[in-house]
């Protein structure tokens, strides 16, 4: 790894303050994978400022049937915690599945999602709730927060602060993982809300997205039947030594299934 | 560089580190706790796991001036009056090691469980939860009878 200049921030406007100062600079949340892709040299910032200082960046809240959880909350709090375990289980359940449990000690949703991995697991279930992203500056909905292969809608010196995740009726998370990195092949979240069911799908494509052909196939009601018959376009699919195009394009219509049969279930 | 101050197996330690230092370097290289071990160090093997305020972590995936004013616990901290942890001497015990290089990683991922699960936790949770420790040898079978007996040693 290059060496850098490091700065512990105290506050968000700290922080912003010297990423606006910084050549070439890069927030760090947990580092979970940030200091890896440094240690291989992909990533060589000239100024890394640390966000584990500012205590008002995690922590987990919930309003009636919004759950809010801060940017730095790692993993590991959002699997242990109680209200998010009752108001939205399929997304507790997905954040102990991140990794294992040394990396969810220090890994964060705001690290997870402003990375936009394509394979990362958050991401569905942000655009599978119809979950909001808070920052610095504004709010944004998770459709459009997710741009591309590890590209999001964050400006450089912007920073995520929380996410609001709405109470649905039932969801629940289904991946297909990489035995030896716990990332997604195929990952896809389901969810019933009032306004009808919504899909999130990661690990398939250059980044997560709603996955429109198969909720239009549902038809509003969670019946995993109704997915058989989509025809998926291969030619979307990532390809990689783990699974191929016209492998992933199955894995999302049986993930699908089995998320809308652990929904019904 | 950097001035950094933590609490290392319960004494006071400071040093001045490059900004790239990893937690492991610094535990290694500097203050010469080499049970802590770099297995990978693209963070999949888990030897090099030790406990910041109480949680598993990877030291190999954390700066150390990350851990500055943290209070740090090795495989070196666990022993106490000459006499190993329940957790060390149930992997004694069941010879739960082969080449041993993994051990230290795995003993401090094991108490981390037992904090999580308690002191009765299944072979199937084990298992899980083992899931970022790997063990080159593939002697997981002792492995995992090992940390079912810590884990009851541990409750007393």
């Amino acid at each position: 790894m290059y060496n850098f200049s490091y700065q512990k921030a105290a506050s968000v406007d700290e922080a912003v303050a010297a990423m606006q100062a910084a050549e070439d600079g890069k927030f760090v949340a947990g580092g979970q994978t940030m200091l890896p892709t440094m240690k291989h040299r992909l990533a060589s910032p000239s100024d890394v400022i640390d966000l584990g200082g500012i205590a008002d960046l995690a922590g987990i809240a919930v309003d009636g049937d919004t759950v809010t959880i801060g940017a730095m909350t790692t993993h590991a709090a959002v699997a242990a915690s109680a209200e998010v375990g009752e108001t939205i289980p399929a997304l507790a359940a997905l954040a102990g599945n991140i990794g294992d449990p040394a990396v969810r000690n220090r890994g964060t949703l705001g690290g997870s999602i402003a990375n936009n991995d394509p394979a990362a697991d958050y991401p569905a279930a942000l655009i599978g709730l119809g979950a909001t992203v808070k920052t610095n500056r504004r709010e944004i909905a998770a459709e459009d927060f997710f741009t591309g292969m590890f590209e999001t809608a964050l400006a450089e010196d912007e920073l995520i602060t929380a996410v609001s995740f709405p109470k649905p009726e039932v969801a629940a998370y289904m991946k297909f993982d990489n035995p030896a990195s716990r990332y997604a092949i195929v990952g896809v979240f389901v969810a019933k809300t009032g306004a009808g069911i919504r899909i999130g799908v990661t690990g398939a494509t250059t980044c997560a997205h709603r996955g429109k052909r198969l909720e239009q196939a549902l038809g509003g009601e969670l019946n995993a039947a109704a997915i058989d018959g989509v025809d998926l376009p291969v030619d979307k699919m990532n390809a990689d030594m783990h699974a191929s195009a016209e492998y992933r394009a199955h894995l999302v219509k049986v993930m699908t299934k089995r998320a809308i049969e652990a929904c019904a279930a | 560089m950097l001035s950094i101050n933590m609490t290392v197996n319960g004494q006071a330690v400071s040093g001045e580190v490059e900004e790239r230092t990893l937690l492991v370097q610094f535990l290694r290289e500097q203050l010469r706790l080499t049970g802590t071990h770099i297995g990978c160090d693209t963070s999949q093997c888990g030897a090099c796991v030790v406990q910041v305020d109480g949680n598993s972590v990877k030291s190999c995936t954390m700066l150390a001036a990350q851990a500055d004013g943290c209070e740090v616990t090795t495989i070196e901290g666990l022993a106490s009056n000459g006499e190993l942890h329940p957790m060390q001497q149930a992997f004694k015990d069941n010879h739960g090691l082969q080449c041993g290089f993994c051990t230290p990683g795995m003993v401090m991922s094991a108490i981390d469980i037992v904090k999580r699960n308690g002191s009765v936790v299944d072979e199937a949770t084990v298992r899980k939860e083992l899931e970022g420790n790997i063990c080159r040898c593939t002697g997981y079978h002792n492995i995992v009878k090992a940390v079912q007996a810590g884990a009851k040693g541990m409750g007393g």
